[in-house]
């Protein structure tokens, strides 16, 4: 398991940083080519963001120069730029590309974007063959983690910016926003925001209501809206379920009042109101009136804040999930490394049964088809027995990091061949040792036949 | 049989209650992995407990009090279920399944002795004046939690707060819409179920029925409901006021199922 992980983040570097690395969608082939090109890596992925450049590899033996790779792409003498990359490798690693997956490392933690992105920088690196064996595991596995966290964890369930909470709370008040109106007084930007947001999810009708008329046709003309004299403003308020008011007027400009009058020409049917101005629009005595709700941009703020505490708390269990998963994948990760001796093991003691069998054939003489079963059971039993130890001390030595040493004791000891053939898909299991007793023959033969490592061979084929 | 399957059905309610309880404490997301299932088996074993009693002693055996509770408390489950698989929030159960264990409770408690003389009974105009009545206390209560939810939700928006149960409720214009429905759904039966009552008392009993505190008080049940729609329709009540009115009226309907146990006239058939 030789991962490797180097680049810049949004808690490594500042922007002007961030954009030096940046690397566009189009000159993406062209990096992993230059990437997987290099001397020591077999699999190469990058992820290039608004928020990170970073670059993920695999290396067959351990030696991978990712800073290299940096400094010959992106022109840098050596040294530059040091300060703000990271490099995280083996576990690190691994843990790294599981948390930045599972959006524990974005800037707004719980965020769905980077799952996406790095989906699609995965897509990329799939079709153009850099990634292909086990980072591809890697990566399969770690949006399979951020699955988990986000169905299992509250990490992504609240809204995090002042728009989506003030649509969140009107949502709360009037359920559905499909066919409720919105009413901006004053044309600014947050006010804009504001709209989109709420027609996105389902507000029908806009009115706008500004100073300077001209100002509220042209915002109204973007949303496909009505735009209302000024002072026609309190007769048709009461049309709206939502007023954002976001003018500059030095006092408020809806009072009690007002309020009051407005319920009884809606029959007590609610209004939200949001004040992002400053000095405030929106007397705050109008929230003591039932069927009223007003919330300044502190208000919206704290519950930002809230639900921000919210996820935190929430990213501490995600934390604990991807230390689990780790574990798992590194279990994963130690028991494959051995499987390729244990294939050669197998193979090698079926050549050598094989070729016995061929040896004495002649002098067996003709066998009766129970007897052909006994005796291919009787060699097969032999072999299973003498692979049982050394198969199941490779697995328990995988677990226990000396996976190496063991496998160089057994290569030796049974004269296997140095090159590692191709990995099978899952770790086939050691045989069972036979029997004590010695079972009736056709018994005998139809156990063992399962267990054979010719059958193992080919389930890797 | 029927009353052990009726105690079986309360320790599995309790199960809902004592989740309902964690979760007013923002706890209670393992319990509800045990407790939607144990509702759900509680409900069947109510169902068996009742369809049994009603075949051992006939359907008259539900005009028992006892028995005509744990009706109630059958249906308001089935009313929280449908809210719970309509709006996907489980957050009524705080104040739904603290009368549903206390209606099983005391039903299953009560001693099962059921005698019925056929003489009791005025056909099936008691049975139908006890069904639709039961009917439309259970929209009563219903309306009544959506008026609790209403006065939760509405103080935790104007005072900016967020609890993770508050969170999990409908929408507070949905939280009023279900209260009205409830209303108007309940007082159809509510008012054709006193009618029935009536025609029977007034045969049995004559005019001295009228003053007996259960009529008088269900009499000021039915005009609540009545003023409560009203005002609803035509001036638009709703909100803090209508929910203080709801919760008025429930609180006399309370008193007018609690008058069964006073009144020398109306009275179910002993329990």
């Amino acid at each position: 398991m030789n991962f490797f992980v180097l680049g810049v983040n949004h808690k490594t570097a500042p922007v002007e940083v961030r954009e030096r690395f940046a690397i566009s969608e189009s000159r993406l082939p062209e990096a992993l080519g230059k990437l997987t090109s290099m001397s020591g890596v077999e699999e190469g992925m990058i992820v290039s963001t608004c928020n990170r450049v970073e670059i993920f590899a695999r290396s067959a033996n351990g030696d991978c120069d990712l800073q290299k790779f940096v400094r010959e792409y992106f022109g840098f003498v050596a040294g530059e730029y040091e300060q703000y990359i990271f490099e995280h490798q083996q576990l690190e690693a691994v843990k790294h590309v599981f948390r930045v997956a599972s959006s524990l490392d974005s800037m707004v933690v719980g965020e769905s974007q980077i799952l996406g992105q790095v989906k699609e920088a995965y897509a990329t690196a799939r079709a153009l063959g850099a990634v292909n064996s086990q980072l591809d595991q890697l990566l399969t596995r770690a949006f399979a983690v951020a699955k988990k966290i986000r169905s299992e964890t509250a990490i992504a369930s609240s809204s995090v910016s002042i728009a989506s909470v003030a649509v969140e709370l009107a949502e709360k008040i009037f359920g559905s926003l499909a066919g409720k109106s919105v009413y901006l007084v004053g044309a600014g930007k947050m006010c804009e925001l504001a709209a989109r947001h709420l027609i996105a999810h389902g507000a029908r009708k806009i009115y706008v209501g500004n100073r300077t008329y001209d100002r509220a046709v042209a915002l109204a003309e973007k949303f496909e809206g009505e735009a209302i004299p000024f002072d026609r403003l309190y007769d048709t308020a009461p049309w709206a379920d939502i007023i954002i008011s976001s003018t500059g007027a030095p006092h408020a400009i809806f009072r009690k009042e007002h309020g009051e009058k407005f319920l009884h020409i809606r029959k007590n049917r609610p209004m939200f109101f949001i004040d992002i101005a400053v000095p405030r629009d929106i007397d705050p005595a109008l929230n003591d009136l039932d069927g009223i709700f007003v919330y300044n941009i502190d208000d919206l703020q704290q519950v930002v804040q809230s639900h921000i505490g919210d996820r935190r708390k929430e990213a501490g269990r995600a934390e604990l999930m991807v230390e689990e998963e780790v574990r798992k994948f590194e279990q994963r990760a130690q028991t494959a490394d051995v499987v390729p001796t244990i294939v050669s093991l197998q193979q090698h003691l079926e050549n050598l049964r094989q070729a016995e069998l061929d040896r004495v054939r002649g002098r067996l003489g003709t066998l009766s088809p129970e007897q052909e079963m006994a005796v291919e059971a009787l060699t097969r039993g032999i072999i299973n027995k003498i692979m049982h130890t050394p198969i199941t001390t490779l697995k328990s030595a995988a677990r226990d990091a000396e996976s190496t040493t063991v496998v160089d004791v057994v290569r030796k000891l049974f004269n296997l061949r140095s090159e590692r053939p191709a990995e099978p898909e899952t770790p086939p299991d050691p045989p069972a040792p036979p029997p004590p007793a010695p079972a009736p023959l056709q018994d005998q033969a139809a156990m063992t036949t399962s267990a054979s490592p010719a059958r193992a061979n080919q389930d890797q084929k | 049989m029927p009353l052990l399957w009726l105690r079986v059905a309360t320790v599995l309610y309790g199960v809902g209650l004592i989740h309902a309880i964690l979760m007013l404490r923002q706890r209670g997301e393992r319990s509800g992995r045990i407790a939607a299932p144990a509702v759900g088996l509680g409900m069947v074993f109510h169902f068996v407990s009742l369809v049994e009693t009603a075949s051992f002693y006939g359907y008259a055996a539900l005009l028992t009090i006892r028995h005509a509770e744990s009706a109630l408390a059958l249906i308001i489950a089935l009313i929280f279920t449908g809210l719970y698989l309509r709006y996907k929030t489980a957050s009524p159960a705080a104040f739904i399944f603290p009368l549903i264990f206390m209606l099983t409770f005391a039903s299953a408690i009560a001693q099962h002795s059921v005698t019925i003389s056929s003489s009791s009974i005025f056909g099936g105009w008691i049975l139908f004046h006890v069904c639709t009545l039961i009917f439309g206390y259970a929209m009563l209560f219903l309306s009544f939690v959506s008026s609790l939810l209403y006065l939760v939700l509405s103080r935790q928006l104007k005072r900016k707060q967020t609890s993770s149960w508050a969170a999990r409720m409908p929408a507070l214009q949905e939280i009023d819409q279900l209260g009205y429905r409830a209303l108007l759904l309940g007082f159809p039966f509510m008012t054709i179920g006193l009618l029935a009552g009536s025609v029977v008392a007034e045969e049995r009993f004559g005019a001295a029925f009228a003053t007996d505190p259960k009529v008088l008080l269900s009499l000021l049940m039915w005009g609540l409901y009545l003023v409560l729609l009203y005002t609803r329709w035509s001036a638009g009540l709703r909100g803090r006021k209508a929910a203080y009115m709801a919760s008025f009226a429930f609180l006399i309907a309370v008193c007018a199922w609690g008058a069964n146990y006073l009144s020398k006239l109306h009275r179910f058939i002993a329990p």
